[in-house]
């Protein structure tokens, strides 16, 4: 979202925060979050906190019926009391499209042709929003639907990037995806290679593009790295 | 025809239309059709066809952007257009489609919004787009985002004092002078292609639709669908995309608006 009010987003070659340009913000992960659920995750970049909830595969309303495989649901919800002024609570048009794009970006890594006339629900609440929330989202789902036991072609892992005061940077936190000048989220199935979340907005080269998502895959890899050792890490204590 | 005939058309890089994979239907429109909107226009490519109307309004300004006009767009999948369109609220589907339209508006600086304030922090024209099916066959989101730029191209604004005249026309919308098209190319395993009809969109598993400036800035991304890309079809889509959006430019500015 490009706005004209102008603020200084770059001082002395740091971000606000005092990263590098391509410097991710702190992550945490953690699984089994949510105990009901067939399977959850939380996951933290800086002050942005998602909660991911799965349950499922489970019976579905005949209508949405679907022979040959699954149906996947995605509901992103933020709380009202994540943002700086208070969220009216409810769906509203920005998060019926995120929905949808977090849906896209997860679903083709499931095996969604395993389990015909059932749905599987994805639910993803967003308790703190500092920022790149839609690939928290996805990073939080990716690992609550393994905890739930769905059959997946490989984890989805995600991260955004943008251009700030005309610099290209990794990972945008709140004020700089207000301010900055154009933004780019992108999800990928790391170990097949293959993208499937890719959606900008604001103004870019290709060029820029190109470069970004280079700088997108490295950190993606790392991000991969701790969502597989976040679910190795859980099940190590059932081995010992 | 079915999808198992298209499929072998489209392995072979045919359509059943004759087409090739990277060809569009017949893309034809008019200006100017709703008279009682500041602004409009029908576009088809083939069988697809949509309107957009431009009303403008005016109102109070967002308090982040005291001294800018504010840009609406809504889309409407009206139940004329397709017998699977149902009445209600827009879905999913509807409600991405508006929003990726307006993110190529807003991120092709087309608008100058900053010359639709009326009075800082009180009272700025807001520019309602309104996009509205009349026949559903594939392709809704160029069809629907070229429709948008040319109502919006020959949007022509009303006076203002006090209230608004709307009999009376002073002058033309702010715009910059960009002319951004949106391409989606669609992908059925592992074959691209652009401009497909409602079976054949049918078959795609995934879409990947930009936004593109006459300078070759890219607008807006966004990837639809449940299928996924690898790093060399994104490179191919990109360029495909270049080379479209000039095509499309060419053919309109031969019929010369705005």
């Amino acid at each position: 979202m490009s706005k004209s009010n102008k603020i200084d987003l770059i001082v002395g070659g740091k971000r606000l925060d005092g990263r590098d340009f391509f410097e991710v913000r702190e992550i945490e992960m953690k699984v089994n979050v949510v105990n009901n659920a067939d399977g959850s995750a939380m996951v933290r970049f800086g002050n942005t906190t998602a909660i991911a909830a799965v349950y499922g595969p489970r019976l579905l309303l005949p209508k949405f019926l679907q022979e040959e495989k699954a149906v996947l649901r995605c509901r992103y919800n933020m709380t009202p009391f994540s943002t700086d002024e208070r969220k009216t609570p409810g769906h509203d048009r920005r998060s019926i499209e995120l929905s949808k794009v977090i849906k896209s970006a997860l679903e083709p890594a499931i095996f969604l042709e395993d389990f015909p006339k059932t749905r599987i629900d994805v639910f993803i609440d967003i308790v703190q929003a500092d920022g790149s929330t839609r690939v928290a989202s996805i990073n939080a789902a990716s690992l609550a639907l393994a905890m739930a036991g769905i059959p997946m072609r490989d984890l989805v892992v995600a991260c955004t990037a943008g251009k700030i005061n005309g610099c290209l940077v990794l990972d945008l936190n709140g004020k700089e995806d207000n301010f900055g000048e154009a933004d780019l989220s992108f999800a990928m199935m790391y170990s097949k290679n293959r993208v499937t979340l890719l959606q900008t907005d604001g103004e870019f080269s290709y060029e820029e593009i190109e470069i970004l998502i280079k700088e997108l895959k490295k950190a993606c890899e790392k991000i991969y790295e701790m969502q597989k050792s976040t679910l190795k890490d859980y099940y190590q204590k059932y081995v010992e | 025809m079915s999808s198992e005939y298209l499929l072998k058309l489209l392995r072979n890089g045919k359509r059943e239309d004759g087409r090739g994979l990277n060809e569009f239907r017949k893309i034809s429109f008019k200006t100017g059709i709703i008279k009682k909107a500041e602004g409009s226009a029908v576009v088809n490519f083939g069988n697809t066809s949509v309107i957009a109307g431009v009303k403008l309004d005016v109102g109070e300004p967002f308090s982040d952007s005291p001294n800018e006009g504010i840009l609406i767009v809504n889309a409407e999948f009206s139940p004329i257009a397709a017998p699977f369109f149902e009445p209600g609220p827009p879905d999913e589907n509807a409600i991405e489609l508006a929003r990726i339209v307006d993110r190529g508006i807003r991120g092709s600086n087309l608008i100058d919004f900053e010359k639709l304030c009326i009075k800082e922090g009180e009272k700025v024209w807001i520019v309602y787009i309104d996009i509205h099916t009349i026949n559903n066959d594939g392709n809704l989101i160029d069809v629907s985002f070229l429709a948008s730029i040319l109502a919006l191209k020959t949007t022509l604004m009303p006076k203002y004092e006090g209230k608004i005249i709307r009999e009376e026309k002073v002058d033309k919308l702010p715009l910059r002078n960009y002319f951004p098209i949106n391409i989606s190319t669609y992908k059925a395993e592992n074959i691209l292609f652009i401009d497909p009809s409602l079976k054949e969109s049918n078959l795609a598993e995934a879409c990947l639709s930009i936004c593109i400036r006459d300078d070759d800035k890219i607008n807006s991304v966004q990837k639809i669908g449940s299928g996924s890309f690898s790093f060399e079809e994104i490179e191919k889509i990109f360029n495909l995309t270049k080379t479209k959006a000039r095509e499309i430019r060419n053919l309109l500015s031969s019929s010369y608006i705005s």
